[in-house]
């Protein structure tokens, strides 16, 4: 009898050591440095404001969970993740009760609503900037100048470039000493964390660089054209929330494209989308809504790229 | 037995029918005109005047009408009826009317009216079609108005134009989610408002089936 020597089991066969909750706190550790960042020049107001991002995506993620009767996954990191990156593209003075408003939204009707993690189609994070966007348009264009603890409006980067054509330094949009959101102002920090994330294979490199690329490519375009009407590729990768969203938005797992072409497609037309938002637009920003339409069409980019399997006649 | 009939037919419209939560019929008016609730209501009404008025025409003559041209017979009906509702809001409410705008002559498509005259009333007797209209009517108008109010208060504060919440610039603590009155806002109301139906009634069914 050495019949029990023989282990028969179904595929897979090769196992990873990978599972949800390391990706997921590998990217709250790339993010360590942006919070370092926004804590640094924002003060109380970014403590404060990712506290109350962090503890309502959980507290959301955690009622959802048990009113829907489902195993409860509020450890695994991607809830923190959400209300995090939340926290980081909201103004640092919204007041409190709006960022938690937007962070039950985000979760409650950007996530457990399609079933929870891995079948949402909006990056949850860019919805509830979305929607507070559209419900508070005076608290989130409200901004606040660095190192000050009172509401100093100051208007950003872009929207100086945008409405009274004057553009900020390249090495104070770098070092984040600018008015903006939360966490998009320092592009060094944030290059840290994504530098990690590039190199733990976390976030594709083809999702940033088509983005980021078709940024530069355009932007550089425009700029030899007509030097003054429009700002220089350099001045456009750091302004506004593109590093930040090129790196920690687009690339997320569940909402972009599983071909490695489609994902081409998706940072180049992210890419497109948000240079035609900043030169046209009347909005001085569009990282948010370049991502979130390529996330819609994201099932349609699956479909066409759809790789031809081995042996395949055409 | 018969009045039971009658009770069934009528009540079936409020709830467990509902065109509005539960058959997802006529959105048009439902998604587009209920940023106040001054207007649901009066989209609601002018939908059971229509609704109630075109099923007792369609029900009294429903043997008359040849079986290929019926659904053309129908929308001459209903469009009668709404061209009455159209000029009386004109003539006595000019404000309603205009806020309302192109939606009121759209009642004549409006999926609800088409519907339950092809389902409901072109096949039933008299009492039985006007039992099911006023049902669904007083259904869609409720759904309306509820939808409304809910906007109304998020967006501006007010229910029937009455202050409920105090805004900030008035002294209160209240800052109106302007998400609310805008288009966006209908679909997120109607969604969340079918979720938590669903849920509920989700819930109840199960329950029933257990014991």
């Amino acid at each position: 009898m050495k019949e029990e020597h023989f282990l028969v089991s179904t595929s897979p066969h090769i196992r990873s050591a990978e599972d949800i909750p390391k990706i997921m706190y590998a990217v709250i550790i790339a993010l360590i440095p942006v919070a370092i960042a926004s804590i640094y020049f924002f003060r109380l107001w970014a403590i404060k404001l990712m506290a109350v991002c962090i503890i309502t995506a959980m507290g959301t993620e955690d009622i959802f969970q048990r009113l829907r009767k489902k195993d409860i996954t509020v450890f695994d990191g991607s809830a923190i993740i959400t209300g995090l990156l939340l926290a980081f593209i909201l103004p640092p003075s919204l007041p409190l009760w709006a960022a938690s408003l937007g962070t039950f939204f985000a979760i409650a009707l950007g996530k457990q609503i399609f079933g929870g993690l891995g079948y949402n189609i909006f990056n949850p994070a860019l919805l509830g900037r979305a929607f507070l966007m559209a419900t508070f348009p005076v608290l989130m264009t409200t901004w606040t100048k660095p190192f000050s603890l009172d509401v100093v409006t100051s208007a950003t980067p872009l929207a100086q470039m945008k409405f009274a054509q004057s553009f900020v330094s390249h090495q104070s949009l770098f070092l984040g000493n600018v008015s903006g959101s939360l966490g998009e102002t320092s592009a060094l920090a944030i290059l840290i964390g994504a530098s990690f994330l590039l190199i733990r294979k976390i976030i594709d490199w083809r999702i940033p660089a088509g983005y980021l690329g078709t940024v530069v490519l355009l932007s550089s375009i425009f700029w030899f054209i007509d030097p003054k009407g429009f700002a220089d590729p350099l001045w456009h990768l750091l302004a506004g929330g593109l590093i930040l969203g090129a790196f920690f938005m687009a690339p997320d797992m569940v909402t972009t494209p599983v071909t490695k072409r489609g994902r081409w497609v998706f940072g180049i037309g992210c890419g497109l989308i948000l240079i035609v938002i900043r030169s046209w637009s009347g909005l001085p920003e569009g990282v948010m809504y370049s991502i979130l339409l390529m996330n819609a069409i994201t099932p349609l980019i699956n479909r066409f790229t759809h790789p031809r399997i081995f042996g395949e006649q055409k | 037995m018969r009045q039971y009939i009658l009770f069934k037919d009528a009540l079936k419209g409020l709830w467990k029918e509902n065109p509005v939560f539960r058959q997802l019929l006529g959105m048009c008016p439902t998604l587009a005109v209920t940023n106040a609730a001054i207007f649901g209501l009066s989209m609601g009404l002018a939908t059971f005047f229509v609704l109630l008025c075109s099923s007792i025409i369609i029900s009294i003559f429903r043997r008359v009408f040849p079986h290929q041209v019926r659904i053309a017979s129908f929308v001459v009906i209903i469009a009668t009826f709404v061209t009455v509702v159209d000029l009386f809001l004109k003539g006595n409410f000019p404000e309603i009317s205009k806020a309302l705008g192109p939606y009121v002559p759209l009642i004549v498509v409006n999926c609800l009216i088409l519907g339950r005259q092809e389902v409901f009333a072109s096949k039933n007797p008299l009492h039985r079609a006007v039992a099911d209209a006023l049902g669904m009517g007083i259904g869609f108008t409720l759904a309306l108005i509820a939808l409304a109010s809910i906007r109304e208060l998020l967006g501006s504060g007010t229910i029937f134009g009455v202050q409920i919440l105090t805004l900030v610039g008035e002294g209160g603590r209240f800052r109106p989610w302007i998400i609310m009155l805008l288009p966006a806002g209908a679909f997120l109301t109607l969604g969340t408002m079918i979720g938590i139906s669903n849920f509920f009634t989700g819930r109840a069914a199960k329950k029933s089936a257990c014991h």
